[in-house]
């Protein structure tokens, strides 16, 4: 469907930093992400989530991952490096 | 209160308050998915039903198309009370659409933000240790009645700023709103009573604010401007419809889970950190709301000819156990880590209190099976639901020890 993002479905790339983001246009405050990996993400007064780390530690790429699985608004991906 | 007449086809005539829906209404939502599925009936007006998880979230998300303006699944009619207060706004935010949604939503968030929501643990702990003071040591009880019913009511009435010994009427006028909302006069006589009484509070805390949510209601400023007294009524109004019978609702469905599923208490009691994974499934496979929706204009949507005025009901419940978005929906599994459930809604209008909701289905359970880990639903007596716009256990007997 539309409102699917296809990265929010990406395998961990070998040996490559994870970067992921939250799409604050799609975002709508669920806090499912802050529920599930404090380490990673903030949730303001408003509900706006954001990621709270320039780059997660590899101990944390499965927890990232559980987060996107988990939105129900497919409001956060993996940031791609490609242009 | 008037009793449904039997539902001759369910994809064409469906009715959610007919007594089957109300006690499985899965069964129902597995048939209209596989023959459906969007179905519609004529009863209270020309309704939609939609059954799967993209059909209800590209729903909620085309707000263009389908508008909150009218929110209730069974609708006020013609009905209108000449007695109570006007309720000009209707019940901002989540009965309506930007941009009155919009800002009357961020006046209530930070009430709601997590931040603010820890801080309300030691009062919703202490409500719950309460309630189990008085039964714990028995042998049985109704959880939905003595415990369930009783917490939601209590945490949002201090929020509010308005007194908690006046938990059972608030209870009650909900109840006669949303649960009983067939019956026209009930209804009625309720919502005039609840608007009248809040009509009466705003005066109080005007005079002598506090450092609730009525008060700060009444000091804001959008633009420049004091919010209209007719907005924060029907603001108030609805933080105490919205947080008292969907909370308990899904505290009583939780516990009526673990009183038929002793592998799943014995996990919870073993587990006591999986809570806020099994909370998250809990809501998933018992979600309590479903919302409606009006059609803005003429459309055609998943195949079916909807009007200008139709209603559709944002059926989060079976979205929430189709199979095309859950793996074995029907099963109910605490480890499940990949859960992109809708309990709380989808887009603009998701639950501006589920971090309250969440928090205190999290307290209540902890407080439940520390004090009574072994507990099982009574076959010898009735267990009773309600259902419509919020489906959950009203009579819930249970035996320990």
């Amino acid at each position: 469907m539309g409102r699917r993002s296809s990265s929010g479905t990406s395998d961990i790339a070998g040996g490559v930093p994870m970067k992921i983001r939250v799409d604050a246009e799609k975002c709508q405050g669920h806090a499912r992400c802050y529920g599930l990996a404090p380490e990673l993400f903030d949730v303001d007064d408003y509900g706006q989530a954001s990621v709270i780390v320039d780059v997660v530690p590899p101990e944390l790429e499965a927890k990232a991952l559980l987060a996107i699985a988990n939105c129900p608004e497919y409001a956060i991906e993996v940031v791609s490096d490609e242009p | 209160m008037p009793l449904t007449a039997p539902v001759s086809d369910w994809t064409s005539d469906f009715d959610v308050l007919d007594p089957q829906y109300v006690v499985n209404p899965f069964t129902i939502w597995d048939d209209l998915r596989a023959r459906c599925p969007i179905a519609h009936t004529k009863r209270r007006g020309s309704n939609w039903l939609p059954t799967r998880y993209d059909d209800v979230t590209n729903m909620a998300h085309d707000i263009e198309h389908f508008s909150s303006s009218q929110v209730l699944v069974i609708p006020i009619g013609d009905e209108e009370s000449d007695e109570g207060p006007d309720l000009e706004y209707g019940f901002p935010p989540i009965g309506a659409d930007p941009p009155l949604h919009t800002w009357t939503r961020r006046l209530l968030l930070p009430w709601f933000s997590h931040a603010r929501v820890k801080s309300y643990v030691p009062l919703t702990r202490s409500v719950c240790t309460t309630l189990l003071d008085g039964f714990a040591d028995g042998s049985e009880v109704d959880a939905a009645v003595a415990y369930a019913q009783q917490i939601p009511v209590r945490v949002i009435a201090k929020i509010l700023g308005v007194p908690t010994d006046m938990s059972d009427t608030f209870t009650q006028w909900v109840r006669d709103f949303l649960e009983f909302a067939d019956d026209a006069e009930r209804r009625i006589a309720a919502g005039d009573a609840l608007l009248t009484y809040f009509v009466e509070q705003m005066e109080l805390r005007r005079h002598s604010p506090g450092d609730d949510l009525l008060s700060e209601l009444l000091q804001s400023e959008v633009n420049g401007e004091p919010v209209d007294d007719g907005v924060i009524l029907g603001m108030a109004a609805v933080v105490l419809i919205a947080g008292v019978d969907t909370t308990w609702s899904a505290i009583g469905s939780s516990l009526w889970h673990l009183s038929t599923h002793p592998d799943d208490l014995q996990l919870l009691v073993e587990h006591p950190e999986m809570m806020t994974q099994a909370i998250e499934e809990l809501l998933r496979a018992y979600s309590p709301v479903t919302m409606a929706r009006v059609v803005t204009e003429d459309i055609v949507f998943g195949g079916c000819p909807m009007k200008e005025g139709d209603k559709v009901l944002m059926n989060f419940p079976a979205a929430n156990r189709d199979p095309e978005a859950f793996a074995d929906p029907d099963r109910v599994d605490l480890n499940r880590t990949h859960n992109r459930h809708v309990a709380f809604g989808s887009g603009i209008h998701r639950c501006a209190g589920s971090n309250l909701a969440r928090m205190e289905l999290k307290v209540a359970l902890e407080e439940w099976i520390h004090r009574i880990p072994t507990f099982t639903l009574d076959l010898g007596q009735e267990t009773t639901w309600a259902g419509g716009q919020v489906r959950g256990p009203r009579t819930l007997p249970v035996v320990f020890r």
